[in-house]
C-alpha cells in the first residue's frame, strides 16, 4: 500500500488507489480526467508490477475487458449496470475531446519550430565570409606595430639613464650640503642636525676613500664633535629641567658618547635637581633640633596637605620622570638607578615624617588623611620602579595614622578629666539654700553622654583613615591591624581601661596620705558610671567599633568584651566599697568621738536622745537620698511585724558547724553570759567592711554596719555609770527606730544594737536599765 | 589532722589582756587578764601540753581592778606587770603595777585542774608605777632581752622610763618625755625595739606612729597618718631592724621601713573590721599574726619583706649533692606573700594575739567573750620553712 501511495505521488491521484478502483462501485473513480494520461506517460515499473494482478481495474494497464464485463455482469444489478454504462459512455466522450484538443495545440508548435530551423540555415552562410575579412585585417595591424616599437627603443633607453643620473646628482648635492646644514642647525636645532647627520653618516662612511667625501665627513664630524662638546657642557653646567636633560642625554647617546659615563652624569644632574626640590621642602620645616629638647616650634607656614602636594608634585613627579627617562635611555639596567632613587626617597620620607611630627594638634584629620592619601597615590608610580620603597611608605602612613590615633586617645583622656573636673566643681559649688543644684543623675547623664559623644566623634574621625576612597585604606595594614590593634585595642579598649583605672584611682589612691580625697558623691557617680559601662556602654562601644572597623578573622587577638566588662565591674565595686567606707568612716568617727569624749560615769539621767545620734540619722538619711539618686532600691528581707522590739532574738539561721572538733575546756562553774553566747552561736557572722551590692539598700546597710560596729567597740572601751547605760539604751533605741528602714535586713541593725546594749550593760558599774516605756517616750519626744 | 585542731579554753569573764611568759623558753605558757567590773578579776596562767593537747590552768586573783594590759618580765618568770582600772563611783583611773606570782606557779602547774576553783592564790605586789601626775596607763613594756630592770609605760601623752630597784620592789622614774600638740593626745600602744641595743621604742597615737630614743627621750621618726584612722597596735620585726608593722581601724596592716616613712613597704587588707593586734613571729619573721574585731585571726606569710625572702639559707659546704638538688628546687618556686590561714574559732572581737615564747609554731588568740584559742602554724608550711 505504501508503495502505491509513493508511486502515485507524482500524479497525486487518489483516484488511482486500489480501493477506489477495486471497489464494486468503480463508477465514481473519474474525478480528475488528467490522472490516466499522466499515468500513461510516466508509469513506474514498480507501480506496474504492483498493480498488475488486478485485471478489473479499468484504468490499470492490465485491464481485461472480458474479465471486467464478466465480473460486472455477475455482480451488479441491472440499475447499476445501466448507470455504469451511461457513465462509461460519458467518460469516453470526454476523453475523445481531450485528445483532440491536445493534438491541435502540439501541431501548431511543431510547425513554427520547423520554420525557425530553416531561417537559421540561411544566416550562417553570411557570417562565414565576414570572419575571413577580419582575420586579414588583424595581420596587417600587427606588422605595422612591430615597426613602430623598433624605431622608438633607443630613445627610451637614453631617457631612463638621464633620470638615474639626476637622482644621483641630487643625493650628492644633499651630501655636500650636510656640513652647512649641520652647522646651521647645530646651534639652534641640535635635534634636527642629529637626524640629518644620522642619515648622512652611513653614506659618508661608505665613500670615505674618496677625498671629497672624506672632506665632507670630516667636516660634519667636526661639527658633530663640537655639538657633542656643547651638549656636554650644557649637561654639566646648566640647570636643565628633566625634559631638556633627557633630550640632551638622548642626543649625546646618538652621538655615540659612552653610555656609562652619560648615565652617571645624568644621575648627578638629576640628583642636583632633586636635591634642590628636597631643599625647598626642607626649608619649610623648622630647623631640626638635634638636642631633642625642642621648644614648641612655630606652627608650620602651610598645612600638611599643601606640603604633601608640593612634595609629591615637585619631588615625586620629577623623580618619576627622571627614572622613566633613565630607563628609556639606558635600557633595563637599573643597577645604578635603584640605590640613587632609594636614597632620595628615604630622604623624602624623612622630611615628610618630620613634617608629620609637626602635626601636634588634632587639627583637621580629613586634611591629614587627604595628604597621606595623596602621598600614597603619587608614590605608587614611583614604587613601580622602586619596589623596596613600598614598605617604607606604607610604614610611614601607618605610623602617621597610629600617631594620630594615639593623639586622639590622649585627647579623649584629657576630655574625660575635664568632664570630671566639671562634675567636681558642680558637686563642690555652694548651693543656695532651698535650691537644689543639678542632681546626680543629671550630672551622670551629662558626663556619660559627653564622653560617649566624644568617643563617637573620635571614631568618626579615625574612620576617615579607612574610607573607601582613600587609596592606602586598601593596604593590608589598614584592613586588619589598624582596625584591631590601633583603633579597637589602642583607642577604644585603651580608653575604657584607662577610664576604669582612673575611676579606681579615686578609690585606691591618695585617700589617706596627702592629696585631697575625692568627694563621696563623686565616688558614687563614678561607681554608677562604671556600672553602666559594664552593663551596656562597653558592648555598645565595641559593637560600634567592630561595625565601623570590621576586624579580620585572622587578625591579632582582641580583648573580648566580657574582660572589659569585668574590669569595669571591678572598678565599680571598688568605688562603691570605697564610698561605703568613706561615708561609714565619717559617721563612725562622729560616733567614736562622741563616746570617747563623754564622761559616762558622771552623767545625769538621760532626758533626751543625744544630739549626735540625731546627726547620725540625718547624715544617713542624706546618704540614702544621695545613693537613691543613682542606684536602685534593692531587695529587703521580709520585715518582722514588730520593728521596735528590744529583746534578744534568737536567730533562726544557724552557723555551719566548724571544721575542727575543738576540745572545749570549761573553766568556769557558770557562764555569766550564757544567753548572749548562745545567741551568738546561732547568729550569722557579720562582715563589717565587706563588698556591697549595687543597690541602695546594700550600700546603706554597709554604712550602718560600720557605724554601729564602731559604736559597739567604743562602748566596750568605756566604763559606764547607771545613767550612762541608760543613755546608751535611749540612743540605741532611737537608732533602731530610724535606721531599720535603711537596712536590707532589719535584724542586722537589731543584732548590732543588741550587742551594744549588752556590752554597755557589761561595762556598767550599776546596771539598772531604764524602763522600756520611758525609753520609748524619750525617743518619741526627741 | 588531729594535731592541727585548735584548742579552746573559756574564761568566765571578758578579757582583753594576753601575754606569753616571756622568760619561759621551754613550756608553752600564756597569761590572760580578765575584765570584770563586778567580780574579782583574775589572771589565768595557761599551760599548754603540746604532746597531749591538754590545757592546764592556774588562777591568780587580781583584786585591784580589771586588767587592760599585761606583760611579763623577760628575765624573771615570776614577774609581770599589769595595767588595771581603778574604779570609784565617779572616776576611772588606769594604774600600773609590777607583781610577782607565787613561786610554785612560776614554772608550770603541778596541780590537777579539779581543785583550781577552790584554790585560788593571790599575786604579790612588788611596786606601783606612780602615775598620779601622768594620767591613765595604756601599757607597760619591758626592755627586751634585758635583765628585767627597765620598763617603760605609756600614760596618756607621757612616756615614762622606770628603773626597778631592790629586786623590783621599788620603781624609780628615771626619765620621761611628753608628746605635745594640739588637742588631747593619748598613746594607744607601744613596742620596745629589740634592735639598736634596745634604745628605741615606737608608740602609736591617733593615726601616727612615732619612734623614740630612750637615751635622749626624743622623737627620732614620725609616720604621720600611718593609717586612715586610729592606729591600734604595732610590732618590730625581730630580725630586720628597720622594719615595723602597724595595724589600725582602717582594717589594714601596714609594714614600714622606718628609714623611709613616706610610704608603707606593704599593705595587707584582709580583715573586715579594725585590726587590734599585729605580731611578728619571733623566729620566722615572715609569719604575721593579726587579730581583729571581725572575730578573725589571720596568719599571713610575708615572705617578700622578711629576713628570709628566698627561704632558709644553708651554707653551701654543708650540703651534700642531694641536698643541693633539693635547694635548687626550692629556689625554683619562690614563695609568694599570702594569707596562710584564717581562724574563725572566735565569736566575738579578738583583741589580742600572741606567739608562744617557747614554741615558734604556736600562738594564742583571745576574744572579748573570754575565749582563748591556741593554734599552730599549718604543718605543711612549717616544713616548708624549715626544710
Amino acid at each position: 500500500m505504501a508503495a502505491v501511495t509513493a508511486g502515485s505521488g507524482a500524479g497525486s491521484g487518489p483516484a488511482g488507489s486500489p480501493e477506489a478502483t477495486g471497489g464494486s462501485t468503480g463508477g465514481g473513480g473519474w474525478r480528475r480526467p488528467h490522472g490516466p494520461l499522466q499515468r500513461y506517460y510516466g508509469p513506474s515499473t514498480a507501480e506496474a508490477a504492483e498493480a498488475a494482478p488486478d485485471p478489473t481495474d479499468i484504468n490499470g494497464p492490465h485491464f481485461d475487458p472480458e474479465v471486467f464485463m464478466t465480473k460486472v455482469r455477475n455482480e451488479c444489478p441491472l440499475g447499476q449496470l445501466l448507470a455504469r454504462e451511461a457513465a462509461l459512455g460519458r467518460e469516453i466522450r470526454a476523453l475523445d475531446s481531450d485528445m483532440q484538443t491536445l493534438l491541435y495545440e502540439n501541431y501548431n508548435k511543431f510547425i513554427s519550430a520547423t520554420d525557425t530551423i530553416r531561417k537559421m540555415k540561411v544566416d550562417f552562410r553570411h557570417m562565414e565570409a565576414e570572419m575571413d575579412d577580419l582575420a586579414a585585417n588583424m595581420a596587417a595591424i600587427s606588422a605595422s606595430s612591430a615597426r613602430v616599437s623598433a624605431a622608438l627603443q633607443d630613445r627610451h633607453r637614453r631617457g631612463a639613464q638621464l633620470a638615474g643620473v639626476q637622482a644621483l646628482l641630487r643625493k650628492l648635492q644633499a651630501l655636500v650640503e650636510v656640513p652647512g646644514r649641520l652647522r646651521c642647525w647645530a646651534g639652534t636645532e641640535p635635534a634636527r642636525a642629529l637626524r640629518c647627520h644620522a642619515r648622512a653618516r652611513a653614506v659618508l662612511r661608505h665613500y670615505r676613500h674618496l677625498p671629497s667625501f672624506r672632506a665632507i665627513e670630516d667636516e660634519s664630524h667636526a661639527i658633530m664633535a663640537d655639538l657633542a662638546r656643547r651638549l656636554r657642557t650644557r649637561l654639566r653646567e646648566e640647570k636643565l629641567d628633566p625634559k631638556e636633560l633627557t633630550e640632551c642625554v638622548e642626543m649625546l647617546l646618538q652621538l655615540e658618547e659612552p653610555a656609562e659615563e652619560l648615565s652617571e652624569e645624568f644621575l648627578s644632574q638629576a640628583g642636583t635637581r632633586l636635591e634642590a626640590e628636597l631643599a625647598a621642602l626642607e626649608a619649610e620645616l623648622p630647623a631640626a633640633d638635634p638636642s631633642g629638647t625642642a621648644t614648641t616650634p612655630p606652627p608650620p607656614a602651610s598645612d600638611i596637605l599643601d606640603f604633601v602636594d608640593r612634595g609629591s608634585s615637585a619631588f615625586v613627579g620629577t623623580l618619576c620622570q627622571l627614572a622613566g627617562s633613565y630607563r628609556a635611555l639606558f635600557g633595563g639596567d637599573t643597577g645604578r638607578l635603584e640605590p640613587f632613587a632609594a636614597a632620595l626617597a628615604t630622604r623624602y620620607f624623612t622630611l615628610l615624617e618630620r613634617r608629620l611630627a609637626l602635626e601636634r594638634g588634632l587639627g583637621d584629620t580629613s586634611l591629614l588623611v587627604r595628604a597621606l592619601d595623596r602621598f600614597h597615590r603619587r608614590l605608587r608610580a614611583l614604587l613601580e620602579l622602586l619596589p623596596a620603597g613600598a614598605d617604607a611608605a606604607a610604614a610611614l602612613v601607618a605610623r602617621a595614622a597610629r600617631e594620630r590615633v594615639d593623639r586622639y586617645l590622649r585627647a579623649l583622656q584629657t576630655f574625660f578629666l575635664g568632664c570630671l573636673g566639671d562634675v567636681r566643681q558642680a558637686l563642690a559649688a555652694p548651693r543656695p539654700p532651698g535650691k537644689e543644684g543639678p542632681g546626680l543623675p543629671d550630672l551622670l547623664a551629662t558626663l556619660a553622654a559627653s564622653v560617649l559623644g566624644q568617643l563617637k566623634a573620635v571614631l568618626a574621625y579615625v574612620q576617615l583613615f579607612t574610607a573607601r576612597d582613600v587609596a592606602f585604606a586598601s593596604l593590608p595594614y589598614f584592613k586588619g591591624e589598624f582596625c584591631v590593634t590601633a583603633v579597637r585595642e589602642g583607642l577604644v579598649v585603651a580608653f575604657v581601661r584607662w577610664l576604669c583605672r582612673t575611676a579606681r584611682g579615686f578609690a585606691d589612691g591618695p585617700a589617706e596620705r596627702g592629696a585631697p580625697a575625692a568627694p563621696p558623691a563623686l565616688l558614687l557617680l563614678l561607681a554608677r558610671l562604671c556600672l553602666d559601662y559594664e552593663n551596656s556602654t562597653i558592648s555598645y562601644i565595641l559593637t560600634l567599633t567592630d561595625e565601623q572597623f570590621p576586624p579580620q578573622d585572622s587578625g591579632p587577638a582582641v580583648t573580648p568584651g566580657p574582660a572589659l566588662c569585668a574590669e569595669a565591674r571591678a572598678a565599680a565595686q571598688r568605688l562603691l566599697d570605697h564610698y561605703v567606707q568613706v561615708q561609714g568612716a565619717a559617721v563612725a568617727q562622729m560616733l567614736r568621738k562622741s563616746v570617747e569624749t563623754r564622761d559616762w560615769l558622771g552623767t545625769v539621767e538621760p532626758r533626751n536622745v543625744r544630739a549626735v545620734m540625731k546627726r547620725v540619722v540625718e547624715d544617713i538619711t542624706a546618704i540614702d537620698v544621695q545613693v537613691g539618686q543613682l542606684f536602685e532600691e534593692g531587695v529587703r528581707r521580709a520585715q518582722s511585724s514588730d520593728s521596735s522590739r528590744r529583746a534578744f532574738s534568737v536567730y533562726s539561721s544557724s552557723r555551719a558547724p566548724g571544721r575542727y572538733a575543738p576540745s572545749y575546756t570549761p573553766s568556769a562553774p557558770m557562764d555569766t553570759h550564757l544567753l548572749s553566747n548562745i545567741q551568738k552561736l546561732f547568729s550569722e557572722r557579720i562582715d563589717i567592711f565587706s563588698p556591697v551590692e549595687f543597690n541602695k539598700v546594700s550600700v546603706l546597710t554597709g554604712i550602718i554596719k560600720i557605724s554601729l560596729k564602731t559604736l559597739l567597740e567604743c562602748v566596750r572601751l568605756r566604763t559606764l555609770g547607771r545613767f550612762g547605760l541608760q543613755q546608751v539604751q535611749v540612743d540605741g533605741h532611737y537608732l533602731q527606730l530610724y535606721l531599720w528602714r535603711f537596712a536590707s535586713d532589719e535584724r542586722v541593725v537589731q543584732g548590732l544594737l543588741d550587742e551594744v546594749a549588752a556590752s554597755a550593760a557589761h561595762r556598767c558599774l550599776d546596771p539598772v536599765p531604764m524602763e522600756h516605756s520611758v525609753v520609748e517616750l524619750i525617743c518619741e519626744r526627741g | 589532722m588531729e594535731d592541727d585542731a585548735p584548742v579552746i579554753y573559756g574564761l568566765e569573764f571578758q578579757a582583753r589582756a594576753l601575754t606569753p611568759q616571756t622568760a619561759e623558753t621551754d613550756a608553752i605558757r600564756f597569761l590572760v587578764g580578765t575584765q570584770s567590773l563586778r567580780y574579782d578579776n583574775q589572771i589565768h596562767i595557761i599551760d599548754f601540753d603540746d604532746e597531749n593537747n591538754i590545757i592546764n590552768k592556774n588562777v591568780l586573783l587580781h583584786q585591784v581592778g580589771e586588767i587592760w594590759h599585761i606583760s611579763t618580765s623577760p628575765a624573771d618568770k615570776g614577774v609581770l606587770a599589769t595595767c588595771y582600772n581603778k574604779t570609784s563611783d565617779t572616776k576611772v583611773m588606769t594604774c600600773a603595777a609590777v607583781w610577782r606570782m607565787p613561786k610554785e606557779l612560776e614554772s608550770g602547774s603541778h596541780e590537777s585542774p579539779d581543785d583550781s576553783s577552790s584554790n585560788t592564790q593571790t599575786l604579790e605586789l612588788l611596786c606601783h608605777l606612780d602615775n598620779t601626775a601622768h594620767g591613765n596607763m595604756a601599757c607597760v613594756m619591758w626592755e627586751p632581752m634585758g635583765d628585767g630592770k627597765k620598763i617603760i609605760s605609756l600614760a596618756d601623752n607621757n612616756i615614762l622610763l622606770w628603773d626597778l630597784e631592790e629586786s623590783s620592789a621599788k620603781a624609780v622614774l628615771s626619765s620621761s618625755a611628753a608628746l605635745e600638740g594640739k588637742g588631747q593626745l593619748k598613746f594607744t600602744s607601744g613596742r620596745w625595739s629589740p634592735h639598736h641595743n634596745c634604745t628605741q621604742i615606737a608608740t602609736a597615737n591617733d593615726t601616727a606612729v612615732r619612734g623614740w630614743d630612750t637615751r635622749s627621750m626624743r622623737q627620732i621618726y614620725c609616720i604621720e597618718n600611718a593609717h586612715g584612722q586610729l592606729v591600734r597596735d604595732l610590732d618590730f620585726n625581730p630580725n630586720k631592724q628597720y622594719y615595723l608593722a602597724s595595724c589600725g581601724d582602717d582594717c589594714k596592716v601596714k609594714f614600714w621601713d622606718t628609714r623611709n616613712v613616706t610610704e608603707p613597704v606593704k599593705t595587707l587588707e584582709e580583715h573586715s573590721h579594725w585590726v587590734w593586734n599585729v605580731r611578728y613571729n619571733h623566729s620566722h619573721d615572715q609569719l604575721i599574726l593579726t587579730g581583729s574585731s571581725d572575730s578573725r585571726v589571720i596568719l599571713s606569710n610575708m615572705v617578700s619583706i622578711s629576713s628570709e625572702p628566698f627561704g632558709h639559707m644553708v651554707d653551701d659546704d654543708e650540703l651534700s649533692d642531694q641536698e643541693d638538688q633539693h635547694q635548687e628546687e626550692k629556689i625554683k618556686e619562690p614563695l609568694q606573700d599570702s594569707v596562710i590561714a584564717t581562724y574563725e574559732e572566735h565569736e566575738d572581737s579578738v583583741y589580742a594575739v600572741e606567739w608562744s615564747s617557747a614554741d615558734p609554731w604556736l600562738f594564742a588568740s583571745l576574744s572579748y567573750d573570754g575565749r582563748l584559742v591556741i593554734n599552730r602554724v599549718p604543718r605543711a608550711l612549717k616544713y616548708h620553712i624549715l626544710l
